[in-house]
């Protein structure tokens, strides 16, 4: 992996001359870009615009003067049926569900690779196939019976009840299986000599060798419950459990109540919601770049 | 420090294969031994055994006075230095060293003087902040011989430590090896295929062919006195000569070639005769026809490999003597000669 990177340097000191297909690939590149950055442009643009405006004139292009206005009500207003959650609580909301469902995710994946890959378990393949096969079920076809589950444990409107039915992952426990299956096994054994249990191994070596797909996996992992809508939708009716997804969506339904909904404050809770995704992959490509260019194993 | 000793140890592998046949032997306190075999040979799977990395399917291991068959690599008071060494990648070459120390229950204090102690005998003092990946193959190496070091174990177990370094380094981390083992006094046991290794480091030799012992011996006996054809064809290089000849009323013959030397046993009938390429004279009145075909110019030596009576055969000559192509005339040192078992391929 360290070789590919360090070895494109080489090629940008080749004589200059106009490459066609360059300026090609660039063209394709930034129409993409425009095109992916154009819709949180127009909600931040549209978002500085009072709700009448925006109910009238559509989608907006240039800046208002309601933006601060906007996301101050969107943030700090009281809301909702009860009158009591506001953006900040949301934000908390979906913190925990983000951050709760990405580290059980990759808690209970490791554990579970580690025994799979490490232990002379018994039916340690068939073990990994099942966990594999549960990617064909995942959670809009078994939906009721995990509510039941959930309601009969009485755990409906807790954040347990919203993270923990969730955090089992196939695809993560597939991606740390492939990676421990390639560190070399002379590790586990020089390990063992110097007197490493397994839970020792595990914490002292294999957890900070695998801390780029780590960091892969935090990512996709948060990025997925950040993003849940339909499980939290059915297992917390307390508005104070409401993450942003909802909270959106709940300042458009007041519609049907027959006044003009808050547009621009729900843009404003858009563009919050978006920052942490954002934020995360920015945060984390560093140890990407870092993990790939550090031929660690 | 402790005598290690092996009685009837065997290892079959779940699938059935049996890697070591029963094997018996004892390595004695302070040495060195070499176990030295073809790929396959089953070298790693005894010393994983010894290591307690690989379950005994029967025998009994002690090592100084105690059986170890049950007990955890940990405990054995062991230390190994693998192919690929083995580092913690995402560790400090100090980190790596004092692992072991540290899961002991080491106090940091002695831990750190141990490591730069151990460090400083393989010069390894500016290299202790480093990861393993900004060091070169040389320097890993010496890193993972500081990991065995710094315990200060009973036993050192080497699991072809050289193979992933150039012939020169190789050369040097051979001397340094060794020189440290003596240094130390530690009991150890090394596997390599090279038989060059084997020969320069080991007090004793012992040599594995498909998982059975072939011989055991100091690297001279097993020079000068291979126990069968396998050994002598596996350690030497250039390997032994090893033609087809019978014994005649007493007298070794080579396919019509006479009286070439008395037979050391009352042998009769085909045998194997075997002899060093550097014990093989260029000689105008020798006694036998040798017929070369491919000139090797080595240096300090010079090699030619040919045909004797219609078998493949080498001879070694120094530097300052006359070779030519095509037919010459050789004498065989009597003393140098080895018959085998044509059969067995044991020694007679
Ligand atoms: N886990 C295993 N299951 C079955 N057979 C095995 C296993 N490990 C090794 N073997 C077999 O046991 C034999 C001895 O293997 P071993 O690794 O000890 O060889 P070696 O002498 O160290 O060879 P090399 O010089 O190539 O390292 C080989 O024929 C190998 O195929
Ligand atoms: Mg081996």
């Amino acid at each position: 992996m360290a070789d590919t990177t360090l070895e494109t340097p080489a090629v940008a000191h080749r004589p200059r001359k106009i490459r066609w297909h360059a300026i090609g690939d660039h063209l394709v590149l930034i129409l993409g870009s425009l095109l992916m950055i154009l819709p949180p442009l127009l909600a931040l643009t549209t978002a500085s615009h009072d709700a009448v405006t925006i109910h009238r004139e559509g989608l907006q292009l240039t800046l208002g003067d309601d933006l601060g206005k906007n996301f101050h009500a969107a943030m700090f207003e009281k809301g909702g049926f009860t009158q009591t959650v506001d953006g900040t609580l949301m934000l908390m909301n979906s913190l925990i569900l983000g951050i709760g469902f990405a580290v059980g995710k990759i808690v209970i994946s490791m554990m579970a690779a580690y025994a799979i890959v490490y232990f002379r378990l018994r039916f340690a393949t068939l073990a990994f196939w099942v966990i594999f096969t549960t990617l064909l079920l995942p959670l809009e076809v078994r939906i009721l019976p995990s509510y039941e589950a959930i309601q009969k444990l009485g755990l409906t409107n807790t954040y347990t009840g919203l993270i923990v039915p969730l955090i089992a992952s196939a695809t993560g426990t597939f991606f740390f299986r492939q990676f421990f299956m390639s560190v070399p096994e002379e590790l586990a054994e020089a390990a063992r000599i110097d007197g490493a249990g397994p839970w020792k191994f595990f914490i002292d070596i294999l957890v900070p060798l695998s801390r780029t797909m780590i960091a892969a996996i935090f990512i996709i992992m948060f990025v997925f419950g950040w993003n849940q809508y339909l499980w939290p939708t059915l297992i917390t009716t307390d508005e104070s459990f409401f993450t942003l997804v909802r909270g959106i969506k709940q300042i458009v339904l007041s519609y049907t109540d027959g006044q003009i909904p808050e547009h621009g404050q729900a843009l404003a809770l858009a563009i919050v919601a978006m920052i942490p995704p954002v934020a995360i992959v920015i945060f984390f490509q560093n140890w990407f770049v870092k993990g790939l260019t550090e031929s660690d194993k | 420090m402790a005598q290690v000793s092996l009685e009837g140890i065997r290892k079959v592998y779940p699938n059935g294969f049996q890697a070591v046949e029963a094997t018996d032997f004892t390595i004695r306190d302070g040495e060195f031994v070499v176990l030295v075999g073809p790929s396959g040979c089953g070298k790693s799977t005894l010393l994983r055994m010894i290591a307690g990395l690989e379950d005994i399917t029967e025998g009994t291991l002690k090592i100084g006075d105690r059986v170890v068959n049950d007990v955890d690599p940990a405990d054995r008071d062991i230390a190994m230095v693998f192919q690929n060494y083995a580092l913690y990648p995402h560790m400090t070459v100090r980190r790596n060293i004092g692992y072991g120390l540290k899961n002991r229950g080491t106090p940091a204090s002695e831990i750190a003087a141990k490591v730069e102690d151990a460090a400083r005998m393989l010069n390894l003092t500016d290299y202790l902040d480093r990861k393993p990946a900004q060091l070169s193959g040389g320097q890993r190496q010496r890193v993972a011989m500081g990991r065995a070091v710094v315990r200060d174990p009973a036993l050192f177990l080497f699991d072809e430590p050289l193979s992933n370094l150039d012939a020169k380094l190789r050369n040097q981390m051979r001397i340094e090896i060794k020189a440290l083992q003596r240094r130390l006094g530690t009991t150890a046991v090394y596997v390599t295929h090279d038989q060059v290794e084997a020969m320069t480091m080991a007090d004793r030799i012992i040599v594995l062919n498909a998982g059975r012992i072939e011989q055991i011996g100091t690297p001279s006996e097993i020079y000068h006195n291979p126990a069968s054809t396998f050994v002598a064809s596996f350690m030497g290089a250039p390997p032994m000569n090893l033609i087809a000849a019978q014994v005649d009323r007493g007298q070794v013959r080579i396919n019509g070639y006479d009286g070439i030397m008395p037979a050391p046993t009352s042998a009769n009938g085909p045998v194997t005769l075997g002899i060093r390429p550097e014990d093989i004279e260029l000689d105008g009145q020798g006694s036998v026809p040798f017929q070369v075909d491919i000139l090797e110019e080595l240096g300090a030596h010079r090699l030619l490999h040919g045909q004797l009576a219609g078998q493949p055969f080498t001879v070694l000559i120094n530097k300052d003597h006359a070779a030519q192509m095509g037919e010459n005339r050789i004498t065989l040192k009597p003393e140098a000669l080895r018959l085998f078992d044509t059969e067995t391929g044991r020694t007679l």
